[in-house]
């Protein structure tokens, strides 16, 4: 299935690029080289668009499937180089976040569903929506200013190779991590304080408090486990939006990860380049939803 | 569906008067804003700049000394017109495709759908990202590209609205009486998908403003020199240490506008869908 949806994209990904109007070759050589024929007939030929388009096609697919993405049009490296560096960046901004989303998140919609109506439960639901509404990179600056330029804690952006600097890999990772967090946990803990608060009205909840069990061990053993189901599928969605995410907090941090070469790749119009960066995103985005039904089915076994 | 409307519910909701009455004046602002601008907002000034308030620039400067409170209530019409652009074109699409995918069924409905759940599976802002990297950018290329990102809200919400209503008895009255498919359409489709979709467009356009934006900060979006929210908090970033403020108020105009139309849409929501009172 999930090989399925890979190959649905890398067709539209390649039926993008050849619908877009306007000629790629002329495109990827700018507009002084375009008047030059012969460099365009060579460009056509090197993004071997001068074949027909089911050939194309067919060694498009052909070589995906191989891994082999191309050379990038600017310095000739491979394209899976380039991935193979960048990916494991992103996936590492991505993964971290996604856990701090997901303990702020649930911790603070289990404290404001059990106190509801309390100073703490306003507190979280604005918070939220602030979550919600503020632009990542619009968060991200403020970090920047609070933590970097006024408080002088952490660095303001870069990045560093674990093995060279551990200390400085993590503490350049805080930022864009807490950045892409915040939104994420928003969401969360929205749906965390709903779906609990309406566990709790249920009949079994009651007839379990009414049998003698603690408050405890009704909450923590009995709702939450029913309550975190849909939470679950909404960590799941929210993760395609961190994914989306990641293309602003990476660049406004200089995190060097996939979405970054992707925008580069995309305002230096190297096609090949980002083919492969957008193939190797929405696999990442269909990998993570494939966890959440493994997950959903771990909590609920009904789905099983 | 009508009677509501006119009912007074919307105003005895008190979420509701509040986003209306903080989005009118920045409505108002994206309409007049280019008349009742103190400076010209591409006026550049080489003996102001980056000032963070100085006498007749309460907001300060920007790298180029232009005036920064110029900017701003010039730079959210071109986000308004994106915006509202880009939810119409959704709307428009997402609703017709929706319910022709739902009057119609077999295989218009398979294309249709099938084509919507191909555009979901993607982060809209890799998508427009890549549409517009390749299109170049500007404001109609935004409008449709954010327009066609965000149809598949629009028409799974028809869809499912339109199959609904199809069952149900009084449309095939409607059929056996021999109207035509425009009457049925305006008679027993649409008054019965209206509120969804109000609800939707408020969320449509709450996100197409951050799509945008986030488009302008990348410097794939507006193109400068035309002032706009995302742009010019995409060039502060860099005279960050020279004057903060220059980044502040751009975000903070940004993100009120965003969290007052979201605020909207639940507010919305409450009231036209009683059902998610519980």
């Amino acid at each position: 299935m999930a090989l399925l949806q890979v190959f649905i994209i890398a067709t539209i990904v390649f039926s993008i690029i050849h619908v877009m109007p306007g000629d790629p070759a002329l495109l990827a050589l700018g507009t002084e080289r375009q008047q030059d024929p012969a460099a365009v007939a060579e460009m056509r030929h090197k993004l071997g668009i001068d074949r027909p388009l089911i050939e194309q096609y067919t060694t498009w697919l052909r070589n995906i499937s191989k891994f082999d993405f191309g050379n990038s049009l600017f310095n000739n490296e491979p394209i899976k180089n380039y991935l193979a560096q960048r990916l494991p960046r992103t996936l590492e901004l991505a993964i971290i976040s996604t856990i701090i989303a997901v303990f702020i998140g649930i911790v603070s919609g289990i404290i404001a569903a059990l106190r509801r109506g309390s100073a703490i439960d306003v507190g979280v639901t604005t918070l939220t929506a602030l979550g919600i509404s503020l632009p990542v990179y619009v968060l991200g600056t403020l970090f920047i200013l609070i933590f970097c330029i006024n408080l002088k804690w952490l660095p303001a952006s870069g990045f560093v190779k674990f093995s060279q600097d551990p200390a400085g890999h993590i503490l350049r990772l805080i930022l864009p991590s807490l950045t892409l967090a915040f939104g994420m946990s928003a969401s969360i803990a929205r749906m965390t304080r709903s779906s609990l608060l309406e566990t709790l009205n249920k009949e079994y909840i009651q007839t379990l408090r009414a049998k003698g069990l603690s408050k405890k061990a009704v909450i923590f053993k009995h709702a939450l486990r029913n309550a975190l189901i849909p939470v679950i599928t909404i960590i799941g969605l929210q993760f395609g939006n961190l994914m989306g995410g990641t293309v602003l907090v990476e660049y406004l941090f200089n995190w060097p990860g996939l979405s970054t070469l992707l925008v580069e790749a995309v305002s230096h119009r190297d096609y090949p380049l980002a083919q492969g960066c957008i193939i190797a995103i929405a696999s990442l985005f269909i990998f993570s939803n494939m966890i959440v039904d493994l997950l959903y089915g771990f909590l609920d076994p009904r789905v099983r | 569906m009508l009677k509501k409307l006119t009912d007074n519910k919307f105003f005895e909701n008190k979420v509701f008067v509040f986003s209306v009455i903080v989005l009118v004046p920045i409505l108002i602002l994206a309409i007049i804003g280019p008349y009742i601008a103190p400076y010209d907002p591409l006026e550049i000034n080489p003996s102001m700049v980056l000032k963070s308030a100085a006498p007749g620039h309460p907001l300060g400067t920007d790298e180029f000394g232009r005036d920064i409170l110029s900017r701003l209530i010039c730079g959210i019409r071109p986000t308004f017109i994106v915006a509202i652009g880009a939810t119409a074109l959704s709307l428009a699409a997402g609703v017709l495709l929706g319910i022709f995918a739902g009057y119609f069924g077999g295989a218009v409905e398979q294309i249709i759908m099938r084509v919507m759940d191909i555009i979901l599976c993607f982060p809209p802002i890799l998508l427009a990202l890549v549409v517009v990297g390749f299109w170049g950018p500007g404001i109609q290329n935004l409008i449709v590209t954010i327009g066609i990102v965000y149809s598949p809200y629009f028409a799974r919400l028809a869809f499912s609205s339109t199959m609904q209503v199809k069952k149900q008895e009084f449309i095939e009255a409607e059929i056996s009486l021999g109207a035509n498919f425009a009457r049925i359409l305006s008679k027993g489709i649409f008054p019965n998908i209206l509120a969804p979709i109000i609800i939707q467009i408020s969320l449509t356009l709450a996100s197409a403003i951050l799509l945008e934006s986030g488009l302008s900060f990348l410097g794939l979006g507006i193109v400068p020199p035309t002032p706009s929210l995302g742009l010019m908090i995409g060039e502060a970033r860099n005279y960050i240490l020279l004057n903060p403020m220059y980044v502040i108020w751009p975000s903070l105009f940004l993100g009120v506008t965003i969290l007052v139309i979201n605020i909207m849409g639940d507010s919305l929501r409450d009231i036209l869908d009683p059902r998610l009172h519980a």
